[in-house]
């Protein structure tokens, strides 16, 4: 009984993980129909906003929830307006650009400091399901993956930024003819997933070791389950995140976790052979 | 005052050049029918006039001010409303969402804008929750229209607006364009090929063939059908 338990809770923060790689990839995806391949370096600019934050005595909540987003969704904002906006459309050319953007990134990072692996002390301490000890960071995860997403729902669903999100996403031309300015919606779409991808980034840096080069562990899954939720960016996210990240948590409690993985991935091959424009292109169509 | 006055206009896609040079003016107030077979450059030239097709030649003039350039926020912002063909509803988003997006452009505030949008097109009322992609081809073309007018455009581009219309809603609309001719202060250009249904709404009708303006119909015809049809046949 009490490793059942303890194995939901494990799948549960393993699909909250995945929300949180995924969903600023998500948003981006979903928006503009372009792969950001510098997600994961995004991610990683988070992690570092929040060492750095930490080590500079500012509390880590604010660091993590609300100095690596902003940090990131800056830096986001001014990717956008420096490369992204003269690639739309050209789905293949923004892979590349972004792919470039992230060596660049790495670079950059490793100059300034050195390859060596970082952290920061997780702000809460574990707990017990009956005999077995439990992460207690991981409620943190699930609680900031269940409000992203909500938050994330409620903006779309109940503001007039919302709105005007939503029908670019559907007719770009025509949102124009109504006086919108696409160009405008880009930009602030870009810079959110971009945030988000920094929020995730600084939720994680208490249980991944920080370095440059850590954002290679978080795209691959990201892009994949991007890829298998589909066009509508909470259905899509969420769905796919339950799928994969139950499969992985399962398959890794069974056997290893590098088996996990690579259960994610066969199963996400499976997914997209069989729907190709992901789940929300073939089920719940009209989802947000 | 000229509302539109657009001269030597040339456009295309790519290389391949569709408008060859079209002249034509419609004063404040006018309601102009632009009339054409399939293919002859009728959505061509609304395209560009609402700036999604650039122009390789000529100027677009609204109010007096070249807009030739202007992407088509900026034209919809200076008071162009477009109904384009096909409608282009937002098919994930309710009837209300569609006409709230609609009202961006409004000068009054949205709830009363749509209030008194509402009142003109009341089938719409009942429809409000349903997703804009569930409504029939004529509800939809009431709400395209709809929803162009909550935005308060002073000339407003419309692209066969009739294609795959049942009769009565083509009625409903004939009345209801009548309508707001009288009670809104708009100037319309309106691309058909259904000669009755431009015939009822028109004051001028132009005739457009292979990317050109090539003759405008005599006043005097555009009331009598036969006359009309007789016109339109040599022409065509
Ligand atoms: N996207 C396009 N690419 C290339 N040619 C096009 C495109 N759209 C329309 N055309 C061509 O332009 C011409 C005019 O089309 P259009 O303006 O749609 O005519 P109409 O609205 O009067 O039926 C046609 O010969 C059509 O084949
Ligand atoms: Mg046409």
């Amino acid at each position: 009984m009490d490793l059942i338990g303890l194995v939901s809770f494990n799948v549960l923060v393993g699909i909250g993980t995945l929300v949180l790689i995924t969903v600023g990839l998500g948003v981006i995806y979903g928006m503009m129909k372009i792969i950001n391949l510098a997600h994961g370096e995004f991610m990683m600019l988070g992690a570092y906003t929040t060492v750095i934050s930490v080590t500079n005595g500012i509390n880590i909540w604010l660091a993590m929830l609300v100095i690596a987003p902003l940090v990131v969704g800056i830096v986001g904002l001014i990717v956008e307006r420096l490369l992204i906006r003269f690639l739309y459309g050209r789905m293949i050319d923004t892979m590349l650009a972004t792919w470039g953007l992230s060596l660049a990134l790495i670079g950059l990072m490793t100059t300034i400091f050195g390859n060596d692996v970082r952290g920061v002390p997780a702000p809460v301490g574990g707990f017990s399901i009956g005999n077995f000890g439990a992460s207690g960071y991981g409620i943190v995860i699930l609680i900031v993956a269940a409000l992203t997403l909500v938050g994330l729902f409620c903006m779309l669903r109940y503001t007039r930024y919302g709105l005007i999100v939503r029908a670019t996403m559907q007719n770009a031309n025509m949102a124009s003819a109504l006086g919108v300015a696409p160009s405008r919606i880009y930009m602030s779409t870009f810079a959110l997933g971009a945030a988000l991808a920094g929020l995730a980034g600084g939720v994680l840096a208490p249980i991944s070791g920080v370095s440059p080069v850590m954002g290679a562990a978080f795209i691959a899954k990201a892009f994949i389950t991007v890829l298998g939720g589909g066009a509508a960016i909470i259905t899509g996210t969420g769905l796919a995140s339950m799928i994969f990240g139950f499969i992985n948590e399962i398959v890794s409690f069974k056997s290893t976790p590098v088996l996990g993985e690579v259960a994610l991935l066969a199963a996400a091959i499976v997914m997209i052979r069989i729907l190709p424009q992901g789940i929300t292109g073939r089920f719940f169509k009209r989802s947000i | 005052m000229t509302m539109l006055e657009v001269s030597g206009l040339r456009s295309g896609y790519g290389r391949i050049p569709i408008l060859a040079g079209v002249d034509f003016k419609v004063e404040a107030g006018g309601f102009v029918g632009i009339l054409g077979h399939n293919g002859m450059g009728k959505t061509t030239l609304l395209r560009t006039l609402m700036g999604y097709l650039p122009a390789t030649g000529g100027h677009v003039k609204l109010k007096g001010k070249d807009i030739t350039k202007a992407s088509p926020y900026v034209r919809a912002r200076a008071g162009i409303g477009f109904v384009p063909q096909g409608r282009e509803i937002f098919p994930a988003l309710s009837v209300l969402e569609n006409l709230r997006m609609g009202c961006l452009l409004a000068k009054t505030n949205e709830k009363q804008t749509i209030e008194q949008v509402l009142e003109e097109f009341p089938r719409l009322k009942r429809l409000l929750d349903r997703n804009g992609g569930a409504l029939s081809g004529g509800e939809q073309q009431l709400l395209a229209l709809a929803r162009c007018l909550c935005g308060d455009p002073k000339l407003i581009l419309l692209d066969e607006p009739t294609e795959g219309i049942q009769p009565s809603i083509i009625e409903e609309m004939i009345e209801t364009l009548l309508n707001l001719r009288q009670s809104r202060d708009l100037t319309m250009v309106l691309v058909e090929q259904k000669l009755n249904f431009i015939a009822a709404l028109s004051q001028r009708i132009l005739i457009i063939q292979k990317g050109r303006i090539t003759r405008e119909v005599p006043p005097e015809a555009i009331a009598d059908p036969s006359m009309l049809e007789e016109f339109v046949g040599i022409e065509a």
